[in-house]
């Protein structure tokens, strides 16, 4: 997995609520067997019309927006289907960040696998970010995972908090099975002991 | 011993490591398989030369892309990705040695709906899934939840997933719910409440008199949209119903086995002085047949109540409510009993079983859908389409002029052929109403069956209890 320390990028804003995963990568696109590649069809609907053609004023259409790699988000960002194609589509397009006030409980993990780092923070500093993403390409938005810290392109310094094994495994860019699989003496002993009570599983 | 909560039990019953920092390992009973979030899993097992650690305990089934249609074993009804989804898992279930049930089985279904029927799902079990409806499961009182593809490997290698424990939330329905008022309504009158994001964080318990007298049909329909709430998943204690209803299951347990899994269930309830972190009391009484009006799940009014507008909303739900209104094509102040719709969509993972086709038959029988409506009854599984078959319900949906089609999820995502066209309104009973959820442009309200059978009926969205 990426690696994820330090990021310095433009922000897109999107400040819609309730932003779902089928928004995110619309379900046509799910039939793929590989992980990568959906970058050019992420927020399809939003973004194309029937035809395939961009619509303009889609945020990420827009030539200010075009590489950003964050995006501030409306509350119960990635709510709905578990499909981890969402945070593979954001991702393959080049979005490294997400800020919001709240998250759904499954697309916020699959971020974490996919080396993409989703920031919760109070609605004021969500805001305060929405308005620096809002001035465009010349706003420049500073990530900092081991400071735990976002800088706005005005230099105001906004501290979040995340979970410390979860940052850890992003900063190192570790494979979750690989760790769990250096506890397999711990998994042996449980089977074990639930064949003994629960021989009916 | 501290007082404990149903989760809490469960919880405490899987927990196979806890790190110093809280970080534990579950360990997982149940891993439940579907087509499209599987292959990149088994891939991933592939290139690091891992293997699936417990084959036993996982059990995979076609759902989401197969055709519903009659011809559905000619290989043409299905588009050239697809099939190849589907070849996929059928390699995957044959190379790594899983249980299966291939599209040719009449046992093929929905696997949310084919994991309960083949007594797969027990009480007080640990059950993943990569897909989010996962938590319909809770219906048994088992810890149950979507997880993605990554975690999917995870299982598929470890048997265990990496997890925090959420907080304890309550919903209590008190007392009896009124005529023409279901297990849907209640979940959808539930995520009303409390919004999409009321959940996140939570595992809901479901409890309440109005919970323990649905059947397990019902129940499952309640926990299924838990997820719909923002829940990690969503539980129901076990009870003579479920043991009921597990019992002589193809791999329920049996004899002394039997025995001693009853044992162990019946201690599976919160205890009276558990801690909750949230508690959300409605009354049963209070409950009304209810449909959505917008393209979030919460957006949900009694059928007797008016289209909103905007401004009744706050804060960042105002832009969402207009969007969504814009999208639905509906007008404020429109009675919701008026708006006209052109299909009707029973089936899903939340409405696809028995009880559910009955609910709709009882509506429809003796009359027929409106002139100009498509409609079409997807059963959730090839043995509920049989089962409903012998009962004479399919022959009711027929002569009501209604498509009996094939087990699948069908039109609730359509990612098979069974899709909305751009403005086409649906009466549905599945789960999402997001934006292009059933088809680009599709608009979809979300109902319950005996709701949307009287739909069909009078070709708009029509108060159940005028047909009872």
């Amino acid at each position: 997995m990426d690696k994820f320390d330090k990021l310095s990028g433009i922000a897109a804003p999107m400040p819609l609520v309730n932003i779902d995963t089928d928004m995110i990568i619309p379900k046509q696109f799910l039939k793929t067997i590989k992980r990568t590649g959906l970058g050019v069809n992420l927020f399809d609907e939003m973004r194309y019309d029937a035809d395939g053609n961009e619509i303009p004023d889609f945020v990420l259409n827009k030539p200010q927006y075009r590489d950003a790699s964050i995006l501030v988000a409306g509350d119960n960002f990635g709510c709905g289907s578990s499909r981890e194609h969402a945070p593979w589509a954001l991702a393959d397009f080049g979005i490294k960040c997400i800020v919001s006030t709240s998250y759904a409980d499954i697309f916020y993990n699959n971020c974490f696998k996919n080396g993409i780092l989703p920031v919760v923070l109070p609605q004021e500093q969500v805001d305060l970010l929405m308005k620096d993403a809002e001035k465009g390409s010349n706003a420049r938005i500073e990530v900092d995972l081991t400071a735990q810290t976002i800088t706005t392109s005005d230099g105001d310094v906004i501290a979040f908090d995340i979970d410390p094994f979860r940052k850890h495994c992003l900063i190192n860019g570790l494979d979750d099975i690989g760790l769990t699989m250096e506890k397999a003496a711990s998994i042996d002993a449980f089977e074990a002991q639930a064949a003994q009570s629960r021989p009916w599983v | 011993m501290s007082p404990k909560t149903l989760y809490d039990k469960i919880w405490d019953a899987h927990l196979a490591h806890e790190a110093e920092d809280g970080t534990c390992l579950l360990y997982i009973d149940r891993h439940l398989v579907h087509e499209v979030t599987s292959p990149q899993a088994f891939e991933g097992l592939r290139m690091t030369g891992r293997t699936v650690r417990a084959p036993d305990k996982t059990i995979a089934v076609p759902d989401h892309n197969v055709p519903t249609t009659l011809d559905r074993a000619n290989a043409a009804t299905m588009t050239e990705d697809s099939r190849v989804q589907v070849e996929a898992l059928d390699k995957n279930a044959k190379d790594f040695g899983i249980h299966y049930y291939p599209v040719s089985d009449v046992r093929q279904g929905i696997v949310h709906i084919v994991g309960p029927e083949q007594g797969w799902t027990l009480p007080g079990m640990t059950v993943v899934c990569g897909d989010s409806h996962t938590a319909t499961h809770g219906a048994f009182g088992a810890l149950a939840h979507g997880i993605g593809t990554s975690e999917v490997e995870h299982v598929l290698a470890t048997q265990t997933l990496i997890q925090k424990k959420s907080k304890n939330m309550k919903v209590e329905i008190t007392g009896k719910l009124r005529p023409g008022v279901t297990a849907k309504d209640i979940t959808l009158m539930v995520i009303g409440e409390t919004g999409t994001a009321g959940g996140t964080g939570y595992v809901i318990e479901y409890c309440g008199e109005a919970i323990r007298d649905l059947s397990m049909e019902g129940r499952m329909t309640v926990c299924n949209m838990a997820i719909e709430g923002g829940a990690r998943a969503g539980l129901i204690a076990p009870d003579e119903k479920t043991y009921e209803y597990v019992k002589g299951r193809p791999h329920a347990p049996k004899g002394a086995q039997w025995d001693a899994a009853l044992a162990w269930w019946k201690t599976l309830y919160s205890d009276d002085d558990a801690h909750w972190d949230k508690v959300v009391t409605i009354k049963g009484e209070d409950i009304a047949p209810v449909v959505t009006w917008g393209t979030s799940p919460e957006d949900v009014l009694p059928i007797t109540a008016k289209v909103p507008a905007a401004d009744d909303f706050t804060g960042g739900k105002v832009g969402a409510a207009q969007r969504s209104l814009d999208y639905m094509g509906l007008t404020p102040g429109t009675p919701l009993s008026e708006i006209e719709i052109d299909t009707v969509f029973i089936g899903s993972c939340t409405n696809g079983r028995i009880e559910d086709l009955r609910a709709a038959a009882a509506i429809l029988k003796g009359k027929k859908k409106k002139d100009g409506i498509r409609a079409m009854v997807v059963p959730g599984s090839g043995l509920v389409r049989a089962q409903a078959e012998e009962e004479g319900l399919a022959q009711i949906f027929i002569d009501a002029g209604f498509e009996w089609r094939l087990a699948g999820c069908s039109m609730c995502l359509a990612m098979n052929p069974d899709q909305l066209s751009p403005g086409e309104r649906c009466a549905a009973t599945s789960n999402r109403n997001f934006e292009g959820r059933q088809g680009r442009g599709g608009r979809t309200h979300l109902m319950s069956p005996a709701m949307a059978a009287a739909a069909a009926v009078t070709g708009r969205l029509t108060d159940v209890r005028e047909m009872m």
